[in-house]
Order: C-alpha cells, then structure tokens, then sequence
C-alpha cells in the first residue's frame, strides 16, 4: 500500500492531483490524507481526512512506501519506522507555504540519503516505480530521541540555576 | 524543576518529543496545538492551545491568553520550545514569568534560521540550531533531534 500524506497544514493539491493521476498506474492501493480544505475531486485514491496520531501511525505502519509534503514530522517517522519514503516538496511562488523553506529540506535530506525528492508528476511516477521495484531493506534507521550531545546540553541548561 | 514544553502539531511536536530524556528529573507539562496529540505523552500533563501564525493574528492572540493562563497555573521554571509561532510567544511569556526560555530551532530550516528563531534570538536564553553552519556566538549546535 502507498500512503500519501501532507501533514498537519493547509492542502496541497499539486501533490494530490498528481498521485491521483499516478494511482491508477502503480498496481497497487493507494490510501492518501488530504485536507479538509481542499475541494479537489479524488477519483483514484482511498481519501481520509486529518487523523488522529493513533489511526495515522496505524496507516503509516502498514504502509510499503510514503509519498508526503517535505515536512519533518513524516520525514522522522519514516526514519525511525524505516520506511521508503519520496518526498514532494511544497513551493512558496505556488501559494503551498510560507517559504521555501520544504525545498531546502527536500535537497538536505536528499543529500544525507535519507530521502528521495520528486517535483513532478513525471518525477513522482519514476521514482515510484524505481521503490517498487527496490527490493532492498533500508539500512537508515534512527533511534527514538535526539543525539545524545543535544540532550545533555539541554539537561545542562534546564537544571542549572 | 518544572519544566513547560511547548510546540505546534506536527513536525515541531514530533521533534519536541525526541528531546524527553532532557527533562528527566524535571516535572513536564506539554502543550501542543491539538487536543488529539495528548496522547502521545499520555502519562504527562498536557494543554492544548490555538493554533496561530503570522498571517493568522486571531488564533495568535487567542494562543497568548490560553499561554498566561497556563503560566499562571502551572508556574512552569523552564520553557522549551521547536516552534513554531505558539511556542515563540511562549518564550516571551516565560521571560514576562521569570522563566528560563529555550528555542530549539526545527531541523527543517537547514539553510537559514527560522524567522521565529532569529526573534527568539534575541530574547531566549538559550538558543540551539540543528545545523553546524548555522551557529553562530549566539545560537549553538550541539547535534540533532535524529541520532
């Protein structure tokens, strides 16, 4: 199953309406949440709403691959579950965020091999096909909580007076 | 200690709580912009607030009146935030409180700070960046949330 998620924030139809035109021809079931915002009419996909953490992670487990907005929480998640993950960063001259902020993230974790970006349905299609195929078990995992030298430092500075 | 940690649904929240271990020894209450994310740390206090951002003032000012209300009860010593907008203002309740303020800049902003961050700058005590080419005298990197 691929699960399409665009975080806690505004839609972002680019990314929905392109997977919706995608999921016909990737084979297998496609389940994205979207926002309740948004007026797009989904053809292709299983659509859900925002979920509550718990149903989220339920999905996000069951899920084969990850197709998100370029936001951290769902790039943490598919680290620490060890998920495929392609990340479809929002724009800001397309009215998706703020900032640019997303692209910049896209290009970072790319570099450090922790995600595969697309920024187009082209794109998004390929580097499906190319995950579908990858047999391989993701080496990248990430423990539970942050490195151990930002911890202590913290610690440090909350229970000195 | 008593600690308030702060932070918006979503990425900010999730890295939030990646720096738990922190707090060990410290009393917690969380505070996050979803009633539903209480249960990720259901064995600690939680509140939840309005969202709110630059664009949206109301949900902001509705935010800062929930904050002073929880400052009031909990009298938290500390304030530990990752942003975003909810958890600056959080920083500049905790020093109107006397608190100790931490801004913890979210990974995601890898090429510049936030512009939350660079006003936390400004009035935290302490202030971290998740990326080594963005310290500066001010703003320390000390590592990451994903180790």
């Amino acid at each position: 199953m691929i699960f399409v998620t665009i975080g806690t924030q505004e839609p972002f139809d680019r990314l929905i309406k392109s997977m919706d035109e995608i999921a016909e021809s990737v084979g297998e079931e496609v389940i994205a949440q979207v926002s309740t915002k948004t007026k797009l009419n989904v053809e292709h996909m299983t659509v859900l709403d925002f979920l509550p953490p718990q149903e989220f992670n339920k999905l996000f487990e069951r899920a084969d691959l990850i197709i998100a907005h370029a936001g951290m929480g769902t790039i943490i998640s598919s680290l620490v579950k060890s998920k495929k993950i392609i990340v479809f960063p929002r724009e800001r001259k397309l009215g998706e965020h703020r900032s640019d902020h997303q692209i910049a993230t896209a290009k970072y974790f790319e570099e450090l091999g922790y995600v595969d970006v697309a920024k187009s349905k082209e794109e998004l299609y390929e580097k499906i096909k190319i995950k579908q195929r990858d047999e391989k078990e993701i080496k990248l995992k990430i423990g539970d909580y942050a490195s151990e030298n930002l911890i202590d430092d913290l610690k440090k500075n909350i229970q000195s007076n | 200690m008593k600690v308030l940690a702060i932070a918006s649904v979503g990425g900010h929240w999730i890295q939030l709580l990646r720096l738990i271990p922190a707090f060990k020894g410290s009393e917690v209450v969380f505070v996050s912009t979803k009633q539903s994310f209480g249960k990720m740390v259901s064995n600690e206090k939680f509140y939840a607030i309005a969202d709110g951002n630059r664009s949206d003032k109301k949900g902001l000012f509705k935010a800062i009146m929930q904050l002073r209300k929880i400052f009031l009860l909990e009298k938290p010593n500390v304030v530990i935030t990752t942003g975003a907008a909810p958890g600056l203002m959080a920083i500049f309740i905790g020093k109107l409180f006397k608190a100790k303020t931490i801004w913890v800049d979210s990974i995601a902003n890898c090429e510049e700070l936030s512009m939350s961050c660079k006003i936390a700058k400004k009035v935290a005590d302490h202030v971290y960046t998740q990326w080594p080419h963005l310290a500066d005298d001010k703003v320390k990197f000390k590592g990451n949330v994903l180790k």
